[in-house]
């Protein structure tokens, strides 16, 4: 003990804090400036956004100074139980707004219970993980238990039609990670992602290759045959070939049937056509000399290149599943059913995106896939955004001068895109370090929790780091197009009570708990 | 290393990555790409045009003729046009709404083209109709008025020097890459000559928009912004009073009359009758089908674009061909009996005295006299054939100006035609024309058509004594030079001493007493040196040609009129010419010739004229 309560404190952790609060503050100012503008104007955000400031700071203090540390893992399932009875019941008395219920109305107050609820789960995960002495992944039951407290509120939440705050669940799976969950379940998520872009981006036939490839590669590498991955690779990227050689022999009589399409249509047309049919006929005749080539490639195109390629690799895997399992190979069983696994995924994609995904969700997945350009539609906000970023260049146009926030170029600009106005004015200068403050923040976090005895805390501390990573991959990585359009704010910089409270108080709980080392 | 602080570090590695990715991507597009930069300009900057004071024309006193009034043009931005009550709309300009149907069907038409572009939607409306717009303006959202400047004529008189502004269509901006859609430039005369010098310079204001479209604020508080240079004005050569005489006098008649100072080549005074009212000219738009249906083709500058045969004005051409080939002396005396007869052709000439010498040759304008010369002159032995002598003939006529273009500053000039040998040869058959073939040269008929700028261009000639300046609209001003070609002496192939005799000669055309044809034109004081012309005319009635200068030692103003099918040279074209000369060296015209005026004034000519002509 012995020293003040002043010095204990993680001063590192509440500098970064006020430095981005008041930075925030400084941007939502500038997003809505309007000449003539007044700082107290408290019917516009930035005024409100000092009153939200004050109160967060009241928060903070009472967290730090009245509050007993001991209630957090007290109260730990009672607030997950609160919480998870006012997520539900904002479902059917919360107030719609853009096309959400996850708000509460309380007279003129509204609250994002989502906003809190990442705490109470942190809440409770730490105290489910930590209370129990031999707590373990490796235990189906704990594991289970654990899974069960992170996904009821992410089910509730996206219920609320809020799947973007849902996503950020995802991230106390790196929690997990640290306190013992298979890493292959990380590497397994990411490659399901992975394998959703490539679908859309490339082709199902192509995805099929890259998985089967990189699987084979992998169990050559972890068996030692190294020779194998020599021989894969070159099969992997001929059969890639395939389906063009397929198409290019189609190609050959495909004009010819268009030309007499055409021929009923125009009559001018006729003498220019007729020369090239008979170009066409002599390459014909010369290319494809027997009409084997037509035979073949009319059986070809009974199925996709995709199913063909299935019905070759079918024998091979089942084959090797087969033999995995009389001469219990481990790996190499695991391997084929990751395989089978994958390619179920790769078939599954068209029918995972079409059917589960909304429009305006696979919208704004292919204008990030670069599937499509819509600047005006499902592109606009990201492409107004990027232009915004884009246009600031390396210091920015400096305070109050950015045109494309301050002119609703850039929509929401105040809360889920505040990121454009610090690119833009600030420039690529302002745009480091705002994240060098986030990262410094970060580091620290992992840091300070690596260092506590109490698991619980350490627990918390990774919750709390987790969960503020996930917001700013999401939020800034949105605002570059680097993700999908997902509207959740960015941490204490956004304008907003609900989510400036919410960070306040998941950060400065950590901050107190912290404290607790001293003792 | 424990698994947990492996973990750890995995964390803290992976987070790190994320957080590269993030800002490799910001230097992309922050620092590497200039797509955001463009793209943020064109969102956010709005150009407001501003439109310069176009230059005024002024007359060589100073006197305006051209100058700029405010109306006001209403704009069109068709993708911020929300619905608006059409009629109301309509009643406001007095226009009907098939106007706002027909505009609009062509906006959705042309949708992508147009964009977010700002149109012209009705030009030149009033005052009045403006402010009542602008009171309701908030009832047509994507409307709005922009002043603009047309032009005034202070003083009816020179509607066809001064041309005419339009709005430059696709054709001009193709090849006049700095106008846009919506500027104007001068399409016609001096407008035209001198656009480069009156247009001006446009400027613009920025300003900042929203993602609505809504102006916001100046940009930079308005530091890039570039105020219109107003044109430069252009002092022409036009004699106000003078121009608004001549046209007075050739009011209900049809031809030309112009006046050039000889010392200069400045035109004081081109008249084109019957000529563009100015009031017509501001509203060319309005006016135009109006105008090209005139029988009378009021457009048409004659004094420029009209070649007539020059009549017996051009025997003072021959004679001085004559004399510089030596053909003739000033001594040589042909008589005359009333027809210069060679065979089956016969020349008619009028009752004079006979013989006479060169200088009344040119008083009295015997045609028997200059059939001699001409024949004198093709078939002069020192040339072989009569293809050489016609040629060395034609150059000599064209060293004054004729069958070419002068190089003037009016645009719409014309080269009037100049038969060549190998004309002759196609139509007689080669080197089967002789002289006589060609007998009608000999006095200014025939194949030759000259416009009453190349007779007034002679008139300068000779009253210079054998040069002159190619005639031109700019007055030189100190703060703005006139082209350089406008001040280099052209000598014609004549030596300038032979002129002398002819200018004698013209004198006593005028002042010669008995058997003068000009004597009308004889004004006590002015010493008027002229000669008359009846250019015949195988469509109608005999086109009247005089010319002129004075004083005779030293000339201030040479004049040539040419009055279709209006008779005699000296009964119409004389006396109009010399009251032109008495206006502008004495101010007014005597009390003794006021009965002159009176009749010149107004003799009706027009239905002499056979408007089918054309």
């Amino acid at each position: 003990m012995g020293r003040s309560i002043y010095r204990k404190l993680d001063w590192t952790i509440i500098t970064c804090y006020i430095v981005l609060v008041l930075f925030g503050w400084v941007n939502i100012y500038s997003s809505l400036y309007q000449e003539g503008a007044f700082i107290f104007d408290f019917s516009m955000e930035y005024g409100k956004q000092i009153v939200w400031i004050g109160s967060s700071v009241v928060l903070a203090l009472l967290i730090l100074f009245a509050l007993p540390p001991k209630i957090y893992a007290a109260f730990a399932w009672w607030l997950y139980a609160l919480m998870g009875v006012l997520l539900i019941a904002v479902i059917f008395i919360g107030a719609n707004i853009k096309g959400s219920n996850s708000w509460l109305q309380i007279g003129s107050m509204r609250v994002q219970p989502a906003e809190f609820s990442k705490i109470t789960t942190s809440l409770a995960l730490a105290h489910l993980m930590s209370s129990k002495f031999d707590f373990s992944f490796k235990n189906r039951s704990d594991a289970l238990k654990a899974f069960l407290v992170l996904l009821l509120p992410m089910l509730t939440i996206v219920l609320e039609k809020e799947t973007g705050t849902a996503l950020v669940y995802l991230g106390f799976l790196l929690m997990f990670y640290r306190e013992g969950m298979s890493g292959w379940i990380l590497i397994f998520g990411l490659s399901v992602i992975g394998i959703f872009i490539m679908t859309l981006v490339f082709s199902p036939y192509i995805s099929i290759l890259i998985v089967v490839g990189l699987v084979s590669v992998f169990v050559s590498l972890v068996t030692r045959k190294k020779w194998v991955v020599a021989v894969i690779i070159p099969i992997v990227v001929l059969l890639g070939f395939i389906p063009s050689l397929v198409s290019d022999i189609g190609s050959v009589e495909k004009p010819a049937t268009e030309i007499v399409s055409m021929e009923i249509d125009t009559d001018d047309a006729v003498d220019e056509l007729a020369s090239i049919a008979d170009s066409n006929m002599v390459s014909a005749e010369s290319e494809s000399p027997s009409k084997s080539a037509v035979v073949l490639r009319k059986f070809f195109s009974r199925f996709p290149a995709e199913i063909w390629l299935v019905f070759a690799l079918a024998p091979l895997i089942l084959g090797f599943l087969t033999k995995s399992l009389v001469k219990r190979q481990k790996v190499l069983r695991n391997a084929m059913l990751s395989m089978i696994l994958g390619i179920c995924l790769v078939f599954s994609v068209d029918f995972l995106f079409d059917n589960i995904l909304k429009d305006y969700q696979k919208g704004r997945i292919e204008v990030l896939l670069g599937i499509k350009e819509d600047p005006m539609g499902d592109g606009y906000n990201v492409h107004q955004s990027m232009i915004a970023i884009g246009s600031g260049g390396f210091f920015g146009k400096g305070f109050l001068r950015g045109t494309q926030t301050r002119f609703d170029f850039v929509p929401e600009q105040t809360t889920d895109f505040i990121f454009c106005t610090i690119g833009e004015e600030w420039g690529f200068a302002g745009s480091l370090a705002v994240l060098a403050v986030f990262l410094v923040l970060l580091i620290r976090l992992i840091n300070s929790a690596e260092k506590q005895r109490d698991r619980f805390i350490r627990i918390y501390g990774y919750c709390v780091a987790s969960i503020l990573l996930m917001h700013i991959l999401i939020n800034v990585g949105m605002t570059i197009g680097l993700m999908p359009v997902i509207g959740i704010p960015l941490p204490f910089v956004s304008y907003g009570g609900s989510s400036l409270w919410g960070f306040t108080i998941l950060l400065f709980i950590y901050v107190r708990l912290d404290l607790e080392r001293w003792r | 290393m424990a698994p947990s602080r492996q973990r750890k570090n995995v964390l803290l590695f992976s987070i790190i990555i994320v957080f590269t990715l993030i800002v490799a991507r910001l230097f992309n597009i922050q620092i590497i790409s200039k797509y955001y930069r463009i793209n943020a300009e064109n969102n956010a900057l709005k150009y407001e045009t501003l439109y310069p004071a176009r230059g005024l024309i002024l007359d060589r006193n100073g006197q305006i003729l051209v100058s700029n009034k405010i109306t006001y043009d209403i704009m069109v931005t068709p993708v911020e046009v929300a619905e608006f009550d059409t009629l109301e709309f309509c009643s406001i300009f007095g226009i009907d709404t098939s106007f706002v149907h027909s505009k609009f069907r062509e906006y959705r038409k042309y949708r992508s083209r147009i964009g977010f572009q700002t149109l012209p939607f009705i030009k030149q409306v009033s005052g009045e109709h403006y402010n009542i717009f602008i009171e309701q303006q908030y009832k047509f959202p994507g409307f709005s008025g922009t002043p603009r400047t047309i032009r005034t004529y202070p003083i009816n008189a020179g509607g066809n020097l001064y041309g005419y502004i339009s709005e430059v269509d696709a054709a001009y901006i193709k090849n006049n890459p700095d106008y846009k859609q919506g500027d104007h430039a001068g399409r016609t005369g001096m407008e035209m000559a001198y656009e480069e010098q009156l247009r001006g310079e446009k400027g613009y204001n920025i300003y900042l928009r929203d993602a609505h479209n809504r102006i916001k604020e100046r940009y930079e508080e308005g530091e890039y912004d570039k105020a219109a240079v107003a044109g430069k004005d252009v002092t022409s050569t036009i004699d106000a009073i003078l121009q608004a005489y001549g046209e007075e006098l050739m009011q209900n008649k049809v031809g030309s009359l112009v006046a050039i100072e000889p010392s200069t080549g400045e035109i004081l005074t081109m008249v084109s009758s019957p000529g563009l009212e100015t009031s017509k000219l501001a509203e060319i738009n309005k006016y135009y089908q109006e105008i090209v249906t005139d029988p009378y083709k009021p457009m048409f500058n004659r004094a420029v674009m009209s070649p007539q045969p020059p009549g017996s004005v051009f025997k003072l051409v021959n004679g001085l061909i004559g004399l510089q080939e030596g053909v003739i002396t000033p001594a040589t005396a042909y008589s005359c009996h009333g027809a210069y007869t060679v065979g089956n052709l016969r020349v008619g000439c009028h009752g004079h005295p006979s013989p006479l010498d060169f200088r009344r040759s040119i008083m009295m304008s015997c045609n028997t006299y200059y059939c001699y010369v001409f024949r004198a002159i093709l078939d002069n032995p020192k040339y072989e054939i009569i293809r050489d002598s016609f040629t060395k003939w034609k150059e000599y006529v064209e060293s004054f100006g004729f069958g070419m273009k002068l190089n003037t500053d009016i645009p719409s000039e014309q080269a009037g035609t100049m038969p060549t040998a190998e004309w002759y040869d196609r139509l007689h058959g080669k080197n089967r024309w002789r002289s006589l073939s060609i007998i009608s040269l000999a006095i200014g008929q025939g194949e030759i058509g000259s416009t009453p700028l190349h007779l007034a261009n002679l008139a300068a000639t000779i009253a210079n004594r054998g040069w002159c300046y190619t005639p031109h609209l700019q007055k030189e001003m100190p703060d703005n030079p006139i082209d350089p070609r406008f001040k280099e002496r052209h000598y014609t192939m004549v030596d300038t001493s032979w002129f002398e005799c002819v200018v004698e000669g013209m004198y006593l055309a005028v002042n010669g007493g008995p058997g003068a044809t000009g004597r009308l034109a004889s004004v006590s004081g002015l010493e008027i040196c002229g000669k008359t012309g009846t250019a015949q005319n195988p469509h109608g009635n005999d086109h009247s040609v005089f010319i002129c200068f004075a004083p005779k030692d030293d000339p201030k103003i040479a004049v040539a009129a040419y009055i279709e099918n209006a008779g005699f040279g000296s009964t119409w074209a004389c006396p109009i010419s010399a009251l032109l000369v008495e206006k502008y060296l004495n101010g007014e015209i005597s009390k003794e010739r006021k009965w002159l005026e009176t009749n010149m004034m107004n003799g009706y000519l027009l239905d002499r004229v056979t408007v089918s002509r054309r």
